[in-house]
């Protein structure tokens, strides 16, 4: 690595709700400072859609639910060192794999979507039609959390994840000290 | 409830009349819901919502704490059984030996599949763990009728002969009008001894041991328990000697002897062959273990599978009381008097721990008990409790009768005298083996005739599974430890399929108390399943050892100290099975992800292809 070169970050929000890369301007003020540590490259905060140069670190939120998630989050592990899951959409599935648990149906995908956008109770949907525009990506059969699609390096959970976790974690990665979070670190109710 | 036999009656309070009998049979004493409930079930085939009232109002309980005793165990069933329930046992032995035929030919003759009951309520057929007959597997039970041995022609054959209306003890056992309990016992199901050892199979002079011990005070009667250094034959071999000072030196009223008969480890049956063959000789035990320690009132808890054995059992308590040697004033001896009751189970593998048979013994759902206090300090209804399988009592009385240094010098150092040895599987000459400890597991492999084993699960599915490298090892305490199972396999078994098994059983088994069990045990079973679907990844291997030490160092009880072992001693022996199956990919991408398979169902939904995924996309 060229030592004057700063650390290359990239960012995507697969099946997320985006509440995750809010969080990450939860960091504050201290972002000024990160900006001027680390480059960022393919992120929607860059408007960047492709990898322009091969990254360190590769932060994922949201987990796959269909074709171009698994796509996307293949091309990031191809090009990024590191790849860390935030939050909990990224580590387990999170809210959209709900749609998992409809397991006592033949066919559960499209009853999923029968529901989404014919029988539900709220739906107003005039053509009366699953959306089928050959742009969109297929869904897949589940929702599956990243790492059964490709191997993650590190996880910060939440949801979202604080501010405060998220730039701490980020720091001690980037400084090459991180060893996985002190016992304290997270308190749930 | 108004349950008075002399108010208004019409049909529909029938059904309540009977079962308030039942409970009156039984003082309506809580404590024996279990026996009300076998009653309730064998009476009317299911314990319905309204039976649970009934039963609830006669004993004073609450409507759910009946159901919690009655949706514990697998025998009690809350939706209706057939007349006739069969139940074939679900071992990986019985299913090595042509389990799935059997069960097709039941199916075809009976027109029900497995799991159902037919329509007119003739019929159920169910799977079950293990029932003890590992040696003559494939085995059934037919209400509680075993038929062994089977074959689909036989099963054909049975299934005709039970529509043809014939009951299940005809067809087991034809002509058994004529036989004692005992016969008809052995008639139905081979006891296969193999190999006679002196202590308890060989000839057994009767009640020498007890006469010998009714000369000594009780703590002579413990020294010399403790002298010969016999340990627990259950499997986790506790010094046998110690148990019966805790519970004789503990300050109290009332006291128990509890005979542990409910042996419910797969692979494991040496218990019954003791049952049919020596009952006289572990009641003597039991007797003598009375007299140590101080108790009056005894009990024998036998697993639901061998309720075979209970009018056998019932004639040998019948025999000893009306000679004088159980019951009031014990061979005249004023003031001792000891008597016991047999208790059956109803299909609950966690009944074999001791605090989970002492609730069970309560009424309670067969839960294990906080430990500290121990039984033998607080155990049934809060009154000491001795608790010993059936094995340990018949040593016991042995020692008695032939005198420590005898049995002591027997075995290794640490383990001594002889331990009885279920052999089943892959093997020439399966069945009970009475040898002395420290005998290496080559050695056994040739006495039972399979010295071309691979794999050998030592101890059933909580011990070890060994292989051929380990082969040198000894059955002892201070190597290979065994409550007596040792199952056989030959190079032909896939090992990771036994394995899948054993994690199915403990999933089964775990009573639902503590959540690593619970929980964890889902967890390494669907594990196992993502390596035999060729889906695991290299860190699964890590997972899996992660997650058993969880469950090993947070379970309540030995159950889930000890269900992860069909995994860790896998992974330790047979490593190669497990490498073999991950899948690692070089650029990190997962290769056990197939994103074909995953975009399938939305590609016919969709009726197009992917732009992403399919090459030839245009």
């Amino acid at each position: 690595m060229n030592e004057t070169r700063k650390p290359r970050v990239a960012t995507v929000s697969l099946a997320g709700c985006f509440g995750c890369h809010m969080a990450i301007l939860d960091i504050d003020e201290r972002l000024v400072g990160l900006m001027q540590a680390v480059e960022f490259d393919r992120s929607p905060l860059t408007d960047l859609k492709t990898f322009t140069r091969r990254c360190d670190i590769g932060i994922i939120e949201g987990g796959c639910c269909n074709e171009e998630n698994v796509h996307v989050l293949q091309d990031f592990r191809r090009n990024c060192d590191v790849l860390i899951a935030l939050g909990q959409c990224a580590i387990m599935g999170g809210l959209p794999a709900m749609r998992n648990a409809i397991m006592q149906s033949d066919a559960p995908l499209r009853e999923c979507l029968e529901e989404a956008y014919i029988t539900g109770a709220y739906i107003r949907n005039t053509t009366h039609q699953i959306p089928n525009d050959p742009a969109l990506p297929l869904l897949l059969d589940r929702v599956y959390p990243c790492s059964e699609v490709v191997e993650i390096d590190y996880q910060i959970p939440g949801c979202a994840p604080g501010g405060d976790i998220i730039f701490e974690t980020l720091s001690s990665i980037l400084a090459g000290r991180f060893h996985g979070f002190s016992r304290d670190s997270f308190k749930f109710d | 409830m108004d349950v008075d036999p002399s108010s208004e009656r019409n049909d529909s309070d029938e059904p309540t009349l009977r079962i308030a009998a039942i409970c009156a049979a039984y003082g309506n004493d809580r404590h024996r819901m279990l026996d009300i409930l076998r009653d309730v079930q064998e009476g009317f085939r299911w314990v319905s919502p309204r039976s649970l009232e009934t039963v609830a109002a006669c004993t004073g309980l609450s409507r759910v704490q009946v159901e919690g005793v009655a949706s514990f165990y697998s025998f009690l069933s809350l939706t209706p059984k057939g007349r006739i329930t069969i139940r074939l046992c679900d071992d990986i032995v019985d299913r090595f030996a042509g389990l799935a035929a059997v069960a097709a030919a039941f199916e075809a003759e009976l027109g029900i599949r497995m799991g159902e009951t037919s329509a007119d309520g003739s019929f159920s057929l169910d799977y079950t763990p293990c029932i003890g007959m590992c040696d003559q597997a494939p085995a059934a039970m037919i209400n509680d009728v075993v038929v062994t041995r089977l074959t689909p022609e036989r099963a054909a054959s049975i299934g005709s002969a039970l529509r043809a209306g014939r009951l299940p003890l005809e067809i087991a056992v034809p002509g058994h009008a004529g036989l004692s309990p005992a016969e008809r016992a052995a008639a139905m199901v081979e006891n296969n001894i193999r190999h006679a050892g002196p202590v308890l199979l060989g000839p057994v002079p009767s009640d020498a041991g007890l006469r010998q011990a009714l000369e000594l005070t009780p703590t002579a009667i413990i020294d010399a328990i403790e002298a010969s250094g016999l340990r627990g034959c259950g499997g986790a071999g506790f010094s046998t000697g110690r148990k019966w000072r805790a519970a004789a030196s503990e300050p109290a009223e009332r006291r128990f002897v509890f005979c542990n008969a409910d042996e419910g480890e797969p692979g494991t049956f040496k218990d019954r062959v003791l049952l049919t063959e020596r009952a006289d000789l572990m009641i003597e035990g039991m007797t003598i273990a009375a007299r140590a320690v101080g108790a009056r009132e005894g009990l024998i808890y036998l697993r639901g599978e061998y309720a075979y054995l209970r009018d056998h059992l019932e004639a040998v308590l019948e025999s000893r009381r009306a000679g004088g040697r159980l019951g009031r004033r014990i061979h005249g001896i004023e003031g001792f008097d000891f008597d016991v009751r047999l208790q059956l189970g109803a299909g609950a593998y966690v009944c074999g721990e001791e605090g989970a048979l002492i609730s069970s013994c309560e009424g309670l759902p067969g839960e294990p008990k906080t430990r500290p206090p121990y039984p033998v300090n607080r155990g049934y209804l809060g009154f000491p409790t001795l608790v010993n399988n059936v094995e340990t009592f018949c040593h016991a009385a042995r020692i008695l009768g032939r005198g420590a240094d005898w049995f002591r010098a027997m075995g290794t150092d640490r383990s001594h005298g002889t331990k009885l040895f279920s052999v089943s599987g892959d093997c020439l000459n399966p069945g009970v083996y009475e040898l002395a400890y420290g005998l290496t597991l080559a050695e056994l492999l040739t006495l039972v005739g399979g010295e071309d084993a691979a794999a050998v699960q030592v101890g059933g599915p909580s011990g070890t599974m060994v292989d051929r490298a380990n082969f040198h090892r000894r059955l002892s305490f201070d190597d290979l430890a065994t409550g007596g199972a040792i199952i056989v396999f030959s190079a032909r078994r896939n090992i990771l399929e036994i394995v899948d098994y054993y994690m199915s059983f403990f999933v089964h088994e775990s009573c639902g108390y503590c959540t690593p069990c619970r929980v964890g045990n889902v967890f390494l079973h669907k594990a196992i399943g993502k390596f035999r679907a060729g889906l695991a990844n290299p860190e699964d291997i890590d997972y899996l050892r992660d997650l058993s030490q969880t469950i090993i160092e947070t379970s309540r009880c030995g159950l889930g100290m000890t269900s992860p072992n069909p995994i860790l001693t896998t992974l330790q022996n047979f490593p190669l099975v497990y490498s073999a199956l991950v899948k690692s990919s070089p650029d990190r991408v997962r290769a056990s992800f197939d994103v074909q398979s995953a975009i399938e169902g939305a590609r016919r939904i969709a009726r197009r292809r992917s732009t992403i995924f399919d090459e030839d996309y245009t």
